[in-house]
């Protein structure tokens, strides 16, 4: 393998995994805020309860999604500083604004939030647990922005002095409709992940409960959280489903390669069909593709909103890509590689789009048996398959996250920058992929970094699931004490901390 | 003032910010290994991971920010700076992310064998970024090899060199005293007192190793006469934290020792500038003038820097006052994490 090749799987590697934990936070960041302020407004203990058993399991998450961040910011410039010197100009600054927005309060009033229970007047305390929710969604926008401008860069010009893109409108990359639907999309499904986390490991505690005959815990406490989990995972689903519908469209607009791709598509057809099942050889070769079962014209509607309009398979659009980019390059005086493939890996793409949204249904089956068993009001269940498909459901949006970045990202290629699709405004503002990959840094030392973190991250990996289910399994303390200074009352030097390290 | 001259200065705070936190914290995870006392040595690790638990996070993200204004500041700086120093960097890397899970993972398991993971994650998690962020930083003052496309092409072990093995040297101790001031000032009891006498050894140490690789940065890499009066005020610094440690004033040494850093990076700053990396051919450095963003990224950058960077001050200002009280054994509440077994039979039956 080549340093390219290197590059990109480990880019691939350390993104991926460090996504696995970032729904989770971002979304249980704002419920563990619902169930303080629930705790605040009503005083009931079972809030308390709450807040603290889902509070723990959000830290120990939170720790990993910090610490695999950390590459993110560095390694743009260490493995793809060629991409760095191109887009530095426009990409740097949703970075630095994240920093300086987001991080900065995530980290410090996380810190004020975990330390200060009982240091800290009760509406503060509530107030810090909020400023981490609100920081974690804005820094989610400032770097769903940096993609979409990687997805459709609007806001730059090419300079030709400088040879990068260069940024004249920050309001435009801020309000790129791509980054208005991906912001909205990613946010929902970080709901529905943290929502099927929260309702699926109360729905099998809430089963337990009621077969060791504790109906009362299980009422008192698990229902609450299996509800408002339910709630995150409803609104959540609508959302990505809507905000998908929008990104779509889009996607067909600014990267029809990827659309095709998605379907499978080599050649163009008015009313393409949305095929669920595909067999043959589908790899980046259109010989050969046989799609079994489909609905017709549903491509074309997802696309367009109409179920009889055009969609350009790759085969136009590899010679499409070909004239263009090429004319452009022979102008310019550079070469193009004339074996450039102009669209994603089709297996890739085509599979990694149906996964996205197959594994949609795990949190929507459960939620759909919640809705049901858990009709009357202050009802509880005892039946072994509720529980066990609220484990069974745990996975599935952290699965259908990973795959929805995998096909974002590989759908893109051959471009780290993909180019803006009206060819009018063909502002060379785009990058190949194979050029964007760091020119000093060799094979041999990207391997070492590649496999250093692979390995670090699969020991982490281990070490997270274990502490995860521990701390599950656990379960809801029976009692929790206020650790307000209001409940304790006088404020003296010699008294243990409520918690340390 | 120029803007590129204004986030060259900016950038150089943010680095100040990082190393002046960060450094307190590098210092007490490394100090884990040397301070505690064998027969109390959980506690005492505990209560020195605890003075820096609310606010590890916050400072880390000084180097975060430090990262992301270089790249959309300075592009071309972050780009050669990170593709040539991959290998120091990457160890950077792998050090802080055991850092970061040792701090809170480590209480989450109650068990001694545990707890030793942990806190091996956090003194090689200290360790390591101490010795190379000054390694790193000699090498930027001292000059590397760039070609005429401002790529590093002097391999790793070009690196290696003495003024930069110093450096590492110089950053080490000068974290392991302030880490050590840092614990005189927040600890208590028997901790607070063997943290001032090793604070107090340190110094005379730190001031011996920094003031010389000082004179030597002045002397061979600097080209304005003005950044002797950095070296002054960080040798005056350093002679005053070891004063203050000797005289036991924890606060006044703690203030020395934090403008000893600062000092110490307005050298590194001023002497490198108008370049951010200057090569062995002067033809092929990067300045503020080559490496940077356009007018148009500065200004919208300013703008964000100006509004939010006195915010950030504020708030984490007001961190340190929530935590101000010192921490002894004493305060210390029996360990809250959880066996590797769940044992108690709480009625349930099993599914």
């Amino acid at each position: 393998m080549d340093a390219l090749d290197l590059a990109r799987w480990q880019f691939g590697v350390t993104t991926v995994y460090h996504f696995i934990f970032v729904p989770l936070t971002i979304g249980l960041a704002p419920l563990v805020a619902i169930m303080q302020t629930c705790w605040y407004r009503t005083r009931n203990e079972r809030w308390l309860r709450l807040t603290k058993f889902f509070g723990k399991l959000l830290l120990i998450n939170f720790a990993i999604g910090v610490a695999t961040g950390i590459v993110q910011e560095f390694q743009f410039g260490m493995a793809w500083s060629e991409y760095s010197r191109f887009v530095g100009d426009v990409f740097g600054a949703p970075l630095a604004m994240e920093a300086l927005a987001a991080f900065f309060v995530e980290s410090t009033f996380l810190g004020l939030w975990i330390f200060g229970w009982d240091r800290l007047p009760k509406k503060i305390h509530l107030a810090c647990i909020w400023a981490v929710a609100v920081a974690t969604n804005l820094s989610a926008f400032f770097i769903l922005a940096a993609n979409s401008w990687m997805q459709h860069p609007v806001g730059t010009t090419y300079s030709f002095e400088t040879g990068r893109a260069e940024m004249h409108d920050i309001v435009a990359v801020l309000t790129n409709p791509t980054v208005l639907a991906a912001f909205p999309h990613t946010i929902m499904a970080a709901f529905l992940t943290a929502g099927t986390f929260v309702a699926g490991i109360a729905a099998w505690w809430m089963v337990r409960k009621v077969r060791s005959g504790d109906s009362e815990t299980a009422r008192d406490v698990y229902r609450p959280a299996v509800i408002l989990g339910l709630v995150a995972v409803l609104v959540g689903g609508a959302g990505v489903a809507i905000s998908g519908d929008a990104q779509a469209k889009l996607m067909f607009e600014q990267q029809p390669a990827k659309m095709a791709a998605a379907e499978g598509l080599c050649e163009s057809v008015d009313g393409a069909s949305f095929s669920i099942l595909a067999i043959g050889d589908l790899t980046n070769d259109c010989d050969g593709v046989r799609h079994l079962i489909e609905i017709p014209g549903l491509t074309s509607f997802l696309a367009t909103g109409s179920f009889d309009s055009r969609i350009r398979g790759v085969d136009e659009l590899q010679d499409y890509y070909a004239q263009w980019v090429g004319e452009w390059e022979q102008e310019h005086g550079t070469t193009l590689d004339p074996d450039t493939v102009f669209h994603p890996n089709l297996a890739i793409t085509y599979w990694s789009f149906r996964l996205m949204i197959g594994f949609g249904a795990g949190s929507a089956a459960l939620a759909l048996a919640a809705l049901w068993l858990l009709r009357k009001k202050g009802s509880v269940t005892g039946a072994t398959w509720f529980g066990r498909l609220g484990i069974a459901a745990l996975a599935t949006p952290f699965l259908a996250s990973s795959f929805g970045w995998i096909f974002t990202e590989m759908g893109r290629q051959p471009w780290v920058v993909a180019p803006n699709p009206d060819v009018s405004g063909v502002d060379g503002v785009w990058l190949l992929t194979a050029r964007g990959v760091s020119t000093v840094a060799g094979p041999a030392t990207i391997l070492t970094s590649l496999v250093g973190f692979t390995l670090l991250y699969g020991v982490l990996a281990v070490v997270w699931s274990r502490l995860m289910h521990r701390y599950a399994v656990e379960g809801v303390a029976a009692s929790e004490k206020d650790p307000s200074p209001e409940a304790r009352g006088s404020d003296d030097d010699t008294t243990t901390l409520s918690f340390a390290y | 003032m120029e803007l590129t001259t204004l986030w060259f200065v900016l950038i150089a705070v943010l680095w100040t910010g990082y190393l002046v936190l960060e450094g307190f914290d590098f210092g007490v995870g490394m100090l884990l290994g040397l301070l505690p006392r064998r027969a109390d040595q959980e506690r005492e690790r505990r209560v020195m991971i605890n003075t820096i638990g609310p606010v590890w996070d916050g400072n880390e993200v000084w180097l975060l920010t430090a990262g992301g204004a270089t790249f959309a500041a300075f592009p071309e700086w972050y780009a050669t700076l990170f593709s040539g120093f991959y290998l120091p960097l990457f160890l950077i890397l792998v050090a802080l992310i055991v850092r970061v899970v040792a701090f809170e993972w480590r209480g989450k398991i109650d068990d001694d064998r545990w707890r030793a993971w942990a806190d091996r994650a956090l003194i090689f998690g200290s360790w390591v970024p101490s010795v190379l962020w000054g390694v790193a930083f000699a090498n930027i003052v001292r000059g590397v090899e760039l070609d005429a496309d401002h790529q590093y092409v002097g391999g790793l072990f070009a690196l290696l060199n003495p003024f930069a093995l110093l450096g590492g040297a110089v950053t080490t101790l000068v974290f392991l005293t302030h880490g050590a001031v840092f614990l005189a000032l927040k600890s208590d009891g028997d901790l607070r007192h063997r943290a001032g006498t090793l604070a107090a050894r340190l110094s005379v140490a730190t001031l011996v190793v920094a003031g010389a690789w000082a004179v030597w940065l002045q002397v061979a890499y600097a080209d304005e006469a003005w950044t002797w009066a950095a070296v002054t005020v960080a040798a005056v610094a350093l002679v005053l934290v070891v004063l203050a440690t000797r005289a036991r004033r924890e606060g006044r040494a703690f203030v020395a020792s934090a403008v000893a850093i600062v000092a110490t990076v307005v050298l590194i700053f001023g002497s490198l500038f108008p370049d951010v990396m200057p090569a062995v051919d002067p033809a092929h450095s990067l300045t503020v003038l080559n490496a940077s963003s356009t007018h148009y990224t500065l200004t919208v950058m300013t703008w964000v820097a100006l509004v939010l960077t006195p915010l950030v001050l504020l708030y984490q200002g007001w961190t340190y006052w929530v935590f101000r009280k010192r921490l002894s054994t004493a305060h210390l509440p029996a360990p809250a994490g959880l066996t590797f077994r769940r044992t108690e039979t709480s009625g349930a039956a099993p599914e």
